[in-house]
C-alpha cells in the first residue's frame, strides 16, 4: 500500500512540477474554458434578475410614489370644483395626456392637452378632495396610482384614469378555469391510458399525436379559435348569445392546447408509481379500473397536481389565442359567451400601438407584467416544489 | 362474524359484473380522452385547408386571355416586357422601384440608377443616369436583365392584368355549393369569373405585404423570420450549449450551481410575452443605440430591429436549449468519459472529443425543437414592435421587420374573409416548415436512440 511518497520543499513549487509530472499542473486554457462555460451559465441568472429589475422598476414608478415633481408652473385662473379645463402660465413642464397634476393635495388626471397653455383633466382623481384652488398656485407633477386602487378599483381605463385590474384579472382566470375544465380530465385521462392500458405499439402512436399537438403555434390555435370554435359555439348556443369574440372559445382552445402539457408530465408520475403497488392491488383481486383509481392516482396526485399547476400557469400566461378570440377591451363580467380581454391580451393590444415611453399607459403594462409574473411564479414554484417531494417518495 | 365479512356466493357475481362494467366503461372513456388531440389535429387540418383553397370570384382590369395569343403563365421573358411596355408605359419606373429599389422611396428619383438599384444588372450607358432620363426601352431592359420569367409574369399580373378578388368562399362550399356560388357570382358581380384558388401560390410567397388580399403575399415576413432566427440561433445556441456543459460537467453541489439549475427551470415557465417586456425594455430602449446600429453608422431606426427581436426570442428559447442540452449530455455514458481520462486526456479534452461527439445527435434535437418554437413565437415579437406593415426587405440585424406568425395575427385580425385566406395561407406555410424541421428532429432522436441501445 505505502508508496514511496516524495516530499518536496513548499518553497519551491516550479521545481516540484518539473520533477512530479503527476503533479497538478495549471493550466490557463482549460481554466479560461471553465470560465467561459461558468459565464454561460450564470447569464439564465442575469435574464431572472432582468425580468425582475424592467418589471419592479416600471412598476415601481407606476405605483404610489408620492414624491411630486416640481415643473415651476401656476395656475392662470382659479379653478371651481366644477371646472375641468384649467389654464397654467406658460414655461416649464409641458404636460401630457396621462399625467397627473398634483395641486395642493387634490389630483388632477390630464385627459387632454389643448395647448401648452390649456388642459383638461378629471377631477378629484385616486379619491382626492376636490376642493375650489384660486389663481397662482404651484402646480406639480404626481404619478400616484395605490395598490389598493389598482386591485380593487372595478374598471381599467387608462385613458380616464382607471387602472383597476379586476376586469382583467377575472377573464384571465375565467378563461384558465374553462381552459382547465376541458385541459385535467382529457390531459388526465390520456396519461392514465398511455401508461396502463396502451401497449406499446398503441403507445407509440399516440404519443407523436401529442407532440405534433404540442408543437403547434398558438397563434395558429389562436385562428383555429377564431374561424373554428367560435362559429360552432355560435351555432349550438345562438348567435344573440354567443359574441364573434368571447372567452368560452379561447378557454377551450387553451384546454386543448395545453393537454400534452399535462399529459406528458401526469404521465411520467403514473409510470414512477412502483410496479409491486400495482401487483399488490391487482393480488387483491382489484380491477385495472380499480387499481388505476384507488392506488395509482393517489400514490401518483403529487406529480399530477404539479402538471395541472403547471397547465395553469401556462393558461394564465398564453397570450395569442387570447388577443385573437377573447375580444378587445377590458371588461368585467362572468359570461363566458361575452368578449372580455385577459392580461396578457391587453398587454399584446397596447403593445402593437404607438407608446411613448414613460406615459402612465406604458407603466401600466409593466405593473400587469409584474402580476402576471408574480403569479406564474408562484405556480411553477409550487409545482417544482411538489415534483421535488414525489420524487423523493418513491425513489 | 366471519361470516357477514364475506360476501355472499350470488351478490358477489352481480357486483363483479358491475365491477367489470364499470372498468370496460371507463377504459372506453380513457381511450376516447386520446382522440381529442387527433380529433383537433384533423379540425385544424380541415379548418385550414377550408380557409386557405376555394373559390373567389375574381374579376381583371384587363382579361388575361386578351393580352395575347398564348397563355401569359408561359411566355419568356421578352413577351412578358413587351406586354409590359405596352400596356403600361406610364409605370415603368415606378416597377422599376418596387421591384428592385434598395434604397427609400424618397431617396429613389434622386440617385444614379447604379445607386438605387446596387448590385442589379445594368448596361454601362445607363447606370449614372437617374431614373427618370432613361427612355422606355432602357427602361424594359432593366426588367428583364434582373428578373426571371417568374419575377415578370408577377409584374405583369400585378400591374397590367390587377386582379381583384370580388368573395371568396370555403372549400367546404365550394365542394358542396358549386351551383349557388356560380349562380351568385353571376348575379352579383357579373364582370367576375369563377376561378378555384389555391391561396398558397407562388406569388403569395414572392409578393412582399400589400393592403389588398389579392395580391399580399409573405416575403417581407419569411425574409424576416429568417434574419430573425439567425440572430437567434447565434445567440442563444452556443450560450444555451455552454450553461448545459457547464451544469454537467464542471458544476459542484455548490448553492451558486444549484440556484442556476432552480433558475432555468423556472425560467421556462415564465409567460413569452414577460420577455417580451424584458427585450422592450432592455434591448430596445437601453441597448438602443447597439440594437438600432447607430453605434455603426446605421441611421433612420429605432431599437425595434431584427437585433431586438432575435435577442429576445433567444432568451426566450435559451431554457429549453439547456435542458434538452443537459439530458443529452447526460445519457453519455461515463465509460467513454473514463476511458478518456484514463488515456490521460484532460477535462476539456475528454469534454471536446468524446462527449459532445457523443451527444451531438441529442443536441441537435433539441436545438432543432427551440428553433421551432422560436419560429412560431409571436407574443414576445408583438411586444417588442415588429412592424406590420413595411415595404422594403429587410436586407440585416439593424432593419425593420415583420415575421411570418406577426402576419398570420394581423391577417387574422382583418375582418375581411379574404384576409383569413391569406392567414390560412401563411398557416400552411408555417406548418410546412416547422413539419420539416420536426421531421428531421425525429429523424436524429430515432437514430440517437437506435445507437444508445445496440
Amino acid at each position: 500500500m505505502a508508496a514511496p511518497v516524495q516530499t518536496f520543499s513548499s518553497d519551491d513549487k516550479h521545481k516540484s512540477a518539473s520533477l512530479n509530472p503527476l503533479a497538478h499542473k495549471s493550466r490557463p486554457f482549460e481554466s479560461f474554458i471553465q470560465l467561459l462555460l461558468f459565464l454561460c451559465g450564470v447569464a439564465s441568472i442575469f435574464t431572472t434578475v432582468g425580468i425582475v429589475l424592467t418589471l419592479g422598476i416600471e412598476a415601481s414608478s407606476f405605483f404610489a410614489n408620492r414624491g411630486v415633481t416640481s415643473v415651476n408652473r401656476q395656475l392662470v385662473s382659479e379653478i371651481t370644483p366644477e371646472s375641468t379645463n384649467i389654464q397654467l402660465s406658460t414655461g416649464g413642464f409641458a404636460f401630457e395626456v396621462g399625467h397627473v397634476i398634483e395641486v395642493e393635495d387634490e389630483l388632477l388626471f390630464v385627459t387632454e392637452v389643448i395647448d401648452r397653455e390649456n388642459v383638461v383633466v378629471t377631477r378629484g382623481f385616486n379619491e382626492s378632495p376636490i376642493k375650489t384652488h384660486p389663481a397662482g398656485k404651484e402646480v406639480h407633477k404626481s404619478n400616484l396610482v395605490t395598490l389598493t386602487e389598482f386591485f380593487t378599483n372595478p374598471t381599467w381605463q387608462p385613458q380616464i384614469a382607471e387602472f383597476g385590474i379586476l376586469p382583467l384579472l377575472t377573464a384571465t382566470l375565467l378563461i384558465s378555469f374553462i381552459a382547465m375544465l376541458i385541459a385535467i380530465p382529457i390531459g388526465l385521462g390520456t396519461a392514465i391510458y398511455l401508461s396502463e392500458y396502451a401497449t406499446p405499439r398503441v403507445r407509440n402512436t399516440l404519443k407523436p399525436t401529442l407532440e405534433l399537438l404540442a408543437g403547434v403555434p398558438t397563434v395558429v390555435f389562436g385562428y383555429f379559435a377564431l374561424t373554428f370554435i367560435t362559429p360552432i359555439l355560435r351555432g349550438i348556443f345562438g348567435e344573440n348569445v354567443v359574441g364573434v369574440y368571447n372567452m368560452a372559445s379561447a378557454g377551450i382552445v387553451i384546454g386543448i392546447l395545453i393537454v400534452p402539457t399535462i399529459t406528458t408530465i401526469s404521465e411520467d408520475a403514473l409510470r414512477a408509481v412502483p410496479r409491486s403497488l400495482r401487483e399488490a392491488s391487482y393480488g387483491l383481486g382489484a380491477t385495472r379500473f380499480e387499481t388505476t383509481v384507488k392506488v395509482l392516482v393517489p400514490a401518483a396526485l403529487s406529480g399530477i397536481l404539479a402538471a395541472v399547476l403547471l397547465g395553469i400557469s401556462r393558461a394564465i400566461g398564453e397570450t395569442m389565442v387570447v388577443a385573437i378570440a377573447a375580444g378587445a377591451g377590458p371588461n368585467l363580467t362572468l359570461n363566458p359567451f361575452e368578449a372580455a380581454e385577459t392580461i396578457t391580451g391587453h398587454i399584446a393590444r397596447i403593445s402593437t400601438g404607438d407608446l411613448s415611453y414613460g406615459s402612465m399607459d406604458y407603466k401600466s403594462l409593466f405593473a400587469l407584467g409584474l402580476t402576471l409574473f408574480i403569479i406564474t411564479l408562484v405556480m411553477n414554484l409550487f409545482s417544482s416544489m411538489i415534483t421535488r417531494r414525489f420524487r423523493e417518495a418513491y425513489q | 362474524m366471519t361470516d357477514s365479512s364475506l360476501p355472499k356466493v350470488d351478490s358477489f357475481k352481480a357486483n363483479l359484473e358491475k365491477r367489470q362494467r364499470v372498468g370496460r366503461l371507463w377504459s372506453r372513456i380513457f381511450y376516447m380522452c386520446n382522440f381529442v388531440a387527433i380529433l383537433t389535429l384533423i379540425a385544424l387540418a380541415f379548418n385550414i385547408s377550408n380557409n386557405a383553397f376555394g373559390y373567389v370570384a375574381m374579376s381583371y382590369k384587363k382579361d388575361p386571355v386578351a393580352l395575347s395569343e398564348t397563355p401569359i403563365e408561359t411566355m419568356d421573358e421578352l413577351g412578358l416586357a413587351q406586354i409590359l411596355q405596352r400596356e403600361v408605359p406610364k409605370k415603368l419606373r415606378v416597377i422599376i422601384r418596387d421591384a428592385l429599389s434598395r434604397v427609400p422611396n424618397e431617396e429613389f428619383s434622386q440617385l444614379s440608377l447604379q445607386q438605387a438599384l446596387g448590385g442589379a444588372v445594368l448596361a454601362p450607358e445607363i447606370a449614372t443616369l437617374k431614373i427618370s432620363e432613361i427612355t422606355d426601352e432602357q427602361a424594359i431592359q432593366v426588367l428583364k436583365d434582373n428578373l426571371d420569367q417568374g419575377g415578370l409574369y408577377n409584374l405583369v399580373v400585378q400591374h397590367v392584368v390587377e386582379p381583384i378578388i370580388r368573395e371568396s368562399w370555403t372549400l367546404f362550399d365550394s365542394l358542396t355549393k358549386r351551383e349557388t356560388i356560380s349562380q351568385r357570382i353571376a348575379e352579383k358581380y357579373p364582370e367576375a369569373k369563377m376561378e378555384f384558388r389555391s391561396w398558397v401560390n407562388p406569388m403569395f410567397l414572392s409578393n412582399s405585404i400589400s393592403s389588398d388580399a389579392t395580391t399580399a403575399g409573405l416575403r417581407t415576413a419569411l425574409i424576416g423570420t429568417l434574419w430573425v432566427i439567425v440572430v437567434t440561433s447565434i445567440f442563444a445556441f452556443p450560450l444555451g450549449i455552454g450553461s448545459a456543459i457547464y451544469l454537467e460537467e464542471y458544476a459542484t453541489d455548490t448553492w451558486l450551481n444549484r440556484l442556476i439549475e432552480t433558475n432555468i427551470r423556472n425560467l421556462a415557465g415564465v409567460p413569452s410575452i414577460i420577455y417580451g417586456m424584458l427585450g422592450l425594455t432592455v434591448f430596445v430602449r437601453l441597448l438602443a443605440p447597439l440594437t438600432s446600429g447607430a453605434m455603426f453608422g446605421v441611421q433612420g431606426t429605432d431599437g425595434r430591429t431584427i437585433l431586438s427581436a432575435g435577442l429576445t426570442l433567444g432568451l426566450v428559447i435559451l431554457p429549453v436549449i439547456i435542458i434538452n442540452a443537459q439530458e443529452a449530455i447526460r445519457a453519455v455514458a461515463p465509460s467513454i468519459r473514463e476511458a478518456s481520462y484514463g488515456l490521460g486526456a484532460t477535462k476539456w479534452q475528454t469534454i471536446a472529443r468524446t462527449v459532445l461527439p457523443a451527444s451531438t445527435p441529442g443536441i441537435l434535437t433539441g436545438v432543432i425543437l427551440s428553433l421551432s418554437r422560436a419560429i412560431g413565437e409571436t407574443a414576445p415579437l408583438i411586444v417588442v414592435g415588429a412592424s406590420t406593415f413595411i415595404t422594403i426587405d429587410p436586407d440585416g440585424p439593424f432593419s425593420k421587420f415583420t415575421v411570418v406568425p406577426i402576419q398570420i395575427f394581423q391577417w387574422t385580425a382583418k375582418p375581411q374573409q379574404e384576409f383569413r385566406n391569406t392567414a390560412a395561407a401563411a398557416i400552411v406555410v408555417l406548418m410546412i416548415v416547422l413539419m420539416l424541421l420536426n421531421s428531421v428532429a425525429i429523424f436524429l432522436r430515432n437514430r440517437y436512440s437506435r445507437q444508445l441501445t445496440s
